[in-house]
């Protein structure tokens, strides 16, 4: 007997190991830490970075004297994405190393090339990046710094992902001194888009709209009549502009985003369970994927004054989101409650392409229920109907979203300009689109227009 | 040019362990003795091209003249150390012998790959303790005593251990190891073996309740030393060997259980009560989000693990060096990289071979005293074996113990060929009995088909 239990634990072991090779041994290997990655140079030609249509984003050229150059044909419009491969590494460069830095080389290929002495050519990285709606949300968001995102909901492709101020990653390492120097602020190599921490402003109503479902099944019976303000213990809180909204049921408020009618929906709401609420949405949490994020903050507690509960409530206070957070939220929403895992690398492939590995869209999990899910479509629909993003309105596809402006600087009036919304047209997979502008006032005025052009590209 | 040998010489490492592990199941097969016979002889030829292939991959990279030097003394060790088996013991078991040899030398080229000067010191103290072992097996037939002396193998083992827990050094955490003369000795490794003894001798002579309870208190004592030294592996390993002797003593699936029960509850108060349990844990359930501290090894063995994959990078083509302690509790991490997993597999079967031969040798004792020592080192090699790979494959949490016969380390080596030969010594007084009894009728009523497919029953050899 103790002979079998011993087998039977070998056993166990040895398909552990089999299990480890095959399955689990890929985070490990691919990691940053690991630095047995970089000695495969010596034998490999680093592979190509390509879009979803066949578009090279990054390659190796090799001149006559066998010096290597890592060349971006696009220059900074994918410069957070795929990232860079010397003075470290970063994105797409940094997380596929491994794979990029692999032959999979016919074998008789290899063993020619390692006869004469010669490097093989790595895996090339095929990503979900769509060339067209990378270009089109790089345009759209101008000169201002900030971001934009787009994925499919239904797949969690990452179909273009911007972040400014940007760099050039051909001339990095001239231009390193200068970007890492104590005068320099701008912080270029903060890929924005998922590291940036941002009060959400407006856009953070529909996490509000959403936990006041919740409490109140009789929602639709909502109503506050606006008269441009509202002051709890001599806080007050004005609606943008100090525009008056008159009696608004909820969906009008969404719609109109009413700072009054939200704060007064914060003073209402249960802290412990929007607390909760904002854990499952991932708040304080490592979002689902392999991009470098900062974790999202919610602090709103018991002991909180009312002020702040007003201020939380529309999205100020001590909140802060990553823009890639929003947009996960959003295309939860979207996708009937079901978040799919963001990625942005769909397969790898050897030189002559042939697929070597094809990563596969993977439910992460249902952030909220299907019935939650419709809801807030609704109410995102209203916005663009006759809300704050009605510029959207009337195009081929239906969109749906919601802005925000989000004030950073309490003294000058400054804010951050939010749009976070999808579209759908039958024809085509729905896509969601996040944009943040920095200090470029309402979300109505740039982010809107700009989430329009991405769309626009999309449905062309 | 130096590249492509290494490239060459890891595929023909993995196809010639294969075989070699192949033979170890299949000399098992119901064949002709003539027959086991080639097959031993080709195992042996199968071990002297792994070894050149190996250090010729060695000499080519580092171009360095003392490890061809180094090569050829391992040569003659290997060449005396099987004939002087051949010629002294002819009816030992030829498997272990040419395992032994095979474990020794996967050792001596990993280590000289890793460091040189260990690799020399190793072979040094492998070729002393090769002597010793060879004097074991007419021990074990010539003296008859082993079974009386019950109390002196307690007495020594809770002295040596005790004296290690209050005034050891500490190494990695753990008071394990004393220096005497610049010699640094692991007493719990010999204790072991004097443990398995001890208790053999008590189940000797009676299995009534009493002697149950007496054999278990001292056996408890010896495993609460070695909790508070913090040799948690130690622990483990006299425990399990322990509850394997009283199941096969006594045959009572209560002991058992009442033993399981005992050693898991011990486990979760060890969890709560010692921090060093819980960083371990800790660093097997997520190695990377702790990678800056406690999960540092761990990860770089499974950097290590993983980035060979299954046909290994090739000697001197990977960075086994980053794994602390790699030459001791993480050398099969090393020998995984380089050579590949497929060959780090074929190692574990041939372990399994070992521990499934110490085993069947066991069952087919009939002097109870011997069996039970067969059986309690067989469990101990077996469970160790299983200890240090589970803990680098973080299959199970890291336990800090060596891979016997591979690991760099003096005592653990000496220890463990210790036990080779007294295993080979209870093997040729079982096929002394066996020719004298003419029992093959009932080894071949025992004879069972084990799940892996292979056969494991031992038949007579001789």
């Amino acid at each position: 007997m103790i002979t079998y239990l011993f087998l039977a634990i070998f056993i166990c072991l040895m398909g552990y190991m089999v299990y480890f090779q095959t399955v689990k041994s890929e985070d490990f290997i691919n990691s940053p830490y690991n630095s047995r990655q970089d000695t495969f140079a010596d034998r490999v030609v680093r592979g190509k970075i390509m879009s979803a249509d066949g578009k090279v984003l990054a390659e190796t050229v090799v001149d006559a004297a066998g010096n290597e150059t890592r060349k971006y044909p696009y220059g900074n419009m994918y410069a957070h994405v795929v990232g860079f491969s010397t003075n470290g590494k970063s994105g797409i460069e940094s997380n596929m190393n491994f794979n990029l830095l692999r032959s999979h080389s016919f074998v008789l290929e290899r063993m020619f090339n390692e006869i004469k002495d010669e490097k093989s050519m790595g895996d090339n990285v095929v990503t979900t990046l769509d060339s067209t709606l990378q270009e089109a949300a790089y345009q759209a968001l101008g000169n201002y710094d900030g971001a934009v995102v787009v994925m499919e909901p239904s797949t969690g492709k990452v179909l273009a992902m911007v972040s400014k101020p940007d760099f050039d990653p051909n001339t990095i390492a001239a231009d390193w001194d200068s970007i890492i120097s104590e005068d320099n602020n701008n912080s270029v190599l903060l890929n924005r888009a998922t590291q940036g921490l941002y009060p959400p402003g407006s856009t953070f109503k529909i996490i509000t709209t959403l936990e006041y479902i919740r409490e109140n099944p009789d929602y639709e019976n909502y109503s506050y009549s606006c008269n441009g303000s509202i002051t709890e213990n001599d806080f007050t809180i004005h609606c943008y502009n100090n525009a008056v909204h008159g009696t608004q049921d909820l969906k009008q408020s969404f719609a109109n985003s009413c700072n009054s009618s939200y704060a007064n929906i914060g003073l209402s709401l249960d802290t412990d369970s929007l607390s909760d609420l904002c854990s499952d949405l991932m708040f304080d949490k490592t979002l689902p994927g392999n991009f470098e994020t900062s974790k999202s903050q919610f602090k709103l507690t018991d002991e909180s004054p009312e002020s702040m509960k007003m201020q939380t409530a529309i999205g100020q206070g001590e909140t802060l989101v990553t823009p890639l957070h929003m947009l996960l939220i959003t295309s939860a929403i979207a996708n009937d409650g079901i978040l799919m895992k963001p990625y942005v690398v769909d397969h790898t492939e050897n030189e002559n392409g042939i697929e070597v590995k094809k990563y596969e869209p993977a439910a992460s999990k249902q952030l909220l229920s299907e019935k939650e899910a419709k809801t807030m479509q609704e109410f995102m629909a209203g916005v663009v109907a006759d809300g704050t993003a009605s510029k959207l309105n009337g195009q081929s596809y239906t969109a749906y979203g919601k802005t925000g402006s989000a004030e950073f600087n309490n003294n000058k009036g400054e804010s951050h300009s939010w749009f976070v919304g999808y579209a759908h047209r039958e024809d085509k997979e729905d896509i969601a689109v996040v944009v943040i502008a920095e200090g470029a006032g309402a979300g109505s005025t740039v982010a809107v227009p700009a989430a329009k052009q991405v769309f626009d590209a999309y449905y062309r | 040019m130096v590249h492509l040998i290494v490239e060459l010489s890891k595929y023909a490492l993995i196809i010639l362990f294969s075989v070699y592990t192949y033979e170890c199941f299949a000399v098992f097969r119901n064949i002709s003795e003539r027959k086991q016979e080639k097959k031993f002889k080709r195992q042996a030829r199968i071990l002297y091209v792994i070894h050149f292939t190996a250090y010729l991959v060695i000499f080519a990279v580092t171009e360095d003249a003392y490890t061809f030097i180094f090569y050829l003394a391992q040569i003659i060790l290997l060449v005396v150390v099987r004939n002087v088996y051949k010629l002294c013991y002819p009816t030992a078991s030829r498997l272990l012998v040419n395992n032994m040899c095979m474990l020794m030398i996967i050792g001596f080229i990993i280590l000289t790959r890793l460091n040189f000067g260990h690799a020399i010191k190793q072979f040094a103290i492998a070729a002393v303790s090769c002597v010793i072992s060879l004097v074991i097996p007419v021990m074990i037939r010539r003296m008859g005593f082993f079974r009386n002396l019950t109390w002196i193998y307690a007495a020594i083992g809770i002295v040596e251990l005790g004296i290690v827990c209050i005034a050891g050094s500490t190494s990695y955490g753990a008071k394990i190891s004393f220096t005497i003369a610049g010699i640094t000795v692991q007493p719990s490794e010999f204790i072991k073996i004097l443990f398995v003894f001890f208790v053999a001798a008590m189940y000797h002579k009676s299995t009534e309740f009493r002697q149950v309870i007496i054999t278990t208190l001292i056996a408890a004592l010896h495993v609460l030393i070695l909790v508070l030294s913090r040799d948690l592996g130690g622990a483990l390993i006299f425990f399990v060997a322990y509850m394997a002797m009283l199941y096969v003593a006594t045959r009572k699936p209560l002991y058992f259980a009442g033993g399981l029960l005992a050693g898991s509850v011990a486990a979760v108060i060890a969890y709560k009560l010692f921090n060093h349990v819980r960083v371990r844990v800790v660093a097997w359930k997520t190695p990377l989000k702790v990678i800056d501290k406690e999960g540092y090894q761990i990860c770089q063995s499974l950097f290590a693990i993983g980035t060979g994959s299954f046909f290994g990078l090739g000697l001197y083509q990977g960075m086994p060096n980053k794994i602390p302690v790699v030459e001791q509790d993480f050398i099969f991490a090393a020998i995984s990289e380089e050579l590949g997993g497929m060959f780090a597999l074929c190692l574990i079967l041939v372990c399994v071979s070992c521990f499934l031969m110490f085993l069947n040798i066991a069952m087919q004792l009939k002097d109870s005293f011997y069996k039970l020592v067969a059986l309690g080192l067989g469990t101990i090699y077996g469970f160790q074996v299983f200890l240090t790979i589970g803990g680098v494959t973080k299959f199970i949490p890291s336990t800090g113990v060596t891979l016997p016969l591979v690991s760099y380390g003096g005592s653990s080596m000496l220890s463990t060929l210790i036990i080779f030969g007294i295993i080979q010594g209870l093997y040729i007084l079982r096929e002394d009995e066996g020719v004298s009894h003419n029992e093959k009728g009932e080894y071949k009523s025992a004879k069972k088909k084990a799940k892996s497919g292979f056969e494991t029953e031992v038949r007579d050899l001789s």
